[in-house]
């Protein structure tokens, strides 16, 4: 039939390309929808987070009929000794001696030998028990017979007594720190991002505060927020520049600081009128510019500072104080030389070895000061860094341990006008090498001030007088090899 | 009827087994009452058994902030580990003195010398050594010196020397001389001649 081969053929012929697009457009469109199914899988992949005393552990929360499972062996695994077998549809845990029996697509089961009614159906999965998510809980108390403590909305599990709590505060220093102290060492994932730094606590049984929202009444690190999702707890502090987060206190506080680049377009402090203001920029001005624009040529470090008060001087006197109120003079010194200088503390901080070196080496000072003090002795000793036995650097990275081996020179040379200019002011000065951090850390010129009574009289330490002459002796030291420091830099 | 050696033999044991009884509770309390009191809790090392011999210590001065080489004659066993743990008691027994040109803190004492990879010495001095220790860059810095020096003077072979406190590793002896790290002797040795 013609008239019928005809339509046919034309119809053939038209719906060919049609057909083929409609395939491949059913072939992306599946594409899609697998990609999108696996990325939104694994992105959203459920977790549960179990913490008691002795560890701390994450479990996959897979769903099941529209309800969350977990497999029971995953759970206890961790906790104690536990075995289990299947017959037919009976599954048998033992744990840590007492026999559990749960039946697959019942709810009833006999737990430590008593009834325990399960709020969906218990699965058999190639041999491994699920159980609803909302009876872990009560199973786990079971097993273990301790008190535990679950957060539905985050899936966070404690057994016991087992929460870490935290304290946070921000010290007004320049730059400013926030001092978080937590009841146990913790070990979060760190990360940043513009305006803030974000911990994920997944192992720690970390807890929230008593608000979810910690406020600081500091602009350089206005506020942290708590919150918990997934299986982990998250605190985000947030900050209108840059910051980064250092341990100390075997893991147990963590200091968050703005980078010091950051802190030098903050406004200038009062009390220190002679450090230049930031310069406003025209807009398009590179970062790197923008960071650089105002660079310390000095930085000083009174060492000691908060819990850790360094010798005892006297009844009544510590050596952090010491150390704080003779670097405050010579930092007064060094910028009415013109000399910018940047203070590690101002207050009465904590702050750890490490601490103090990584703020330094991101400052790329000229030069390193570092002041001590002690009741032993007379005048002022004034020392380098004796270098540990360490590794040798790769290409640009350096070894921590001996990061001032390509500085000695430099730091001797800085050593010796020291010198010169104390004894010029007729201050007794001896120069050492010493065993002391963090002055092996420190990427420019290094040095660490010992001060002792000029006299022999405890009372020199505090005395202005004493305190200004050193302070002048050593500015003018650093002024006389200013152009060989700056070079280095 | 119980036959009457039966009698007699079970009435002997029974009056054994009390006999002993008794004598086992009397030991127990004279051994309550003769317990270490606690100033001696604290291990003693075995004689030493070795030929005297001339040694060279390395002594701290505090006054003048120096460090002077001293020679003294001690028994050293034939073991390198032995020595090593014999000179630095023979050096901390200067310093426990009630004359001693500078002191430690009561207590001090070096728990072990351990002498591991080659040329490496691990020595583990207990807390109250640290603890007891003034705190002061020279003060702790010539305790180092003292003890890496004497070490390496006289056990040939230690090129570095970690220092323990406890049997754990401290950030720093009094809150100074960095403990974190290895010393290298050379670098050391430097320090000491400046020290002298």
């Amino acid at each position: 039939m013609p008239w019928s081969s005809r339509p046919w053929t034309h119809q053939r012929c038209g719906n060919r390309p049609t057909q083929r697009t409609a395939l491949a457009a059913i072939f992306c469109l599946a594409t899609l929808f697998a990609f999108v199914l696996s990325v939104s899988g694994f992105a959203d992949e459920k977790r549960l987070s179990v913490y008691s005393g002795a560890t701390g552990y994450s479990l996959t929360v897979r769903e099941k009929n529209g309800t969350d499972y977990v497999g029971l062996l995953e759970v206890l695994q961790p906790l104690g000794s536990v075995s289990s077998r299947t017959d037919g549809r009976s599954w048998k845990l033992n744990y840590n001696g007492s026999e559990s029996e749960f039946t697959s697509g019942k709810t009833q089961a006999r737990v430590q030998g008593q009834a325990f009614d399960l709020p969906a159906n218990f699965l058999l999965e190639n041999g491994d028990g699920l159980v609803p998510l909302r009876s872990v809980p009560s199973l786990v108390s079971r097993f273990l017979w301790a008190p535990v403590n679950f957060h539905e909305a985050s899936r966070r599990l404690f057994i016991g007594n087992t929460a870490i709590h935290f304290t946070a505060q921000v010290n007004r220093t320049n730059p400013p720190t926030l001092v978080m102290n937590f009841t146990s060492a913790v070990n979060p994932m760190i990360a940043t991002e513009p305006g803030k730094l974000r911990m994920v606590f997944t192992r720690e049984p970390v807890v929230p505060p008593g608000s979810q929202t910690l406020t600081f009444d500091n602009p350089a690190i206005p506020s942290a927020t708590f919150q918990e999702n997934n299986g982990a707890a998250e605190i985000a502090v947030n900050g209108p520049v840059p910051l980064f987060a250092s341990f100390s206190n075997d893991g147990r506080t963590i200091t968050i600081t703005p980078a010091p680049q950051a802190t030098a377009h903050a406004p200038a402090p009062v009390a220190q009128p002679a450090v230049p203001a930031p310069q406003a920029l025209p807009p398009g001005t590179p970062q790197e510019a923008v960071a650089n624009a105002v660079q310390y040529f000095v930085v000083v470090d009174a060492s000691h500072g908060g819990e850790e008060r360094g010798a005892a001087l006297g009844d009544q006197l510590a050596e952090k104080d010491v150390t704080l109120a003779f670097a405050q003079r010579l930092r007064q010194q060094l910028q009415a030389r013109g000399l910018t200088t940047l203070m590690l503390r101002e207050g009465d901080t904590t702050m750890s070895l490490d601490q103090r070196a990584n703020m330094t080496n991101q400052a790329r000072p000229a030069i390193y000061i570092c002041l001590h003090a002690t009741s032993q002795g007379s005048g002022v000793r004034l020392y380098t860094a004796l270098l540990p036995a360490g590794a040798e650097g790769r290409g640009p990275f350096l070894d921590w341990t001996t990061a001032q081996s390509g500085f000695r020179a430099v730091s001797q040379t800085a050593e010796t006008s020291l010198a010169t200019e104390l004894g010029k002011r007729q201050v007794v000065v001896r120069s050492l090498l010493a065993p002391l951090r963090p002055l092996n850390n420190i990427t420019a010129a290094a040095l660490a001030i010992e001060v002792a009574p000029s006299g022999g009289k405890l009372a020199d330490l505090n005395s202005p007088a004493y305190q200004q002459l050193v302070a002048e002796s050593v500015t003018a030291g650093i002024e006389a090899v200013r152009d060989q420091l700056g070079e280095k830099r | 009827m119980i036959p009457r050696h039966l009698m007699i033999g079970i009435a002997a044991m029974l009056a054994v087994a009390l006999g002993m009884s008794f004598y086992a509770w009397r030991m127990r309390g004279r051994a309550a009452q003769t317990e270490t009191p606690a100033e001696y809790a604290h291990p003693v090392s075995a004689p030493v058994q070795g030929p005297t011999e001339q040694v060279t210590l390395y002594v701290a001065y505090d006054d003048p902030g120096v460090l002077r080489s001293q020679s003294a004659s001690i028994p050293l066993p034939a073991g390198r580990q032995e020595r090593a743990q014999e000179l630095l008691r023979a050096l901390l027994a200067l310093y426990l003195d009630k004359s001693s040109s500078h002191p430690l803190g009561p207590g001090a004492e070096v728990r072990d010398v351990y002498l591991v990879d080659p040329g490496l010495a691990v020595i583990d001095v207990n807390d109250a050594f640290a603890d007891g220790h003034r705190s002061g860059i020279m003060a702790e810095e010539l305790t180092v010196a003292s003890l890496v020096q004497t070490l390496a003077t006289g056990i040939p072979g230690i090129n570095r020397v970690k220092i323990l406190v406890g049997g754990r590793e401290r950030e720093t002896l009094a809150g100074h001389a960095d403990l974190s790290s290895v010393y290298d002797v050379s670098a050391v040795g430097q320090m000491v001649a400046e020290l002298q």
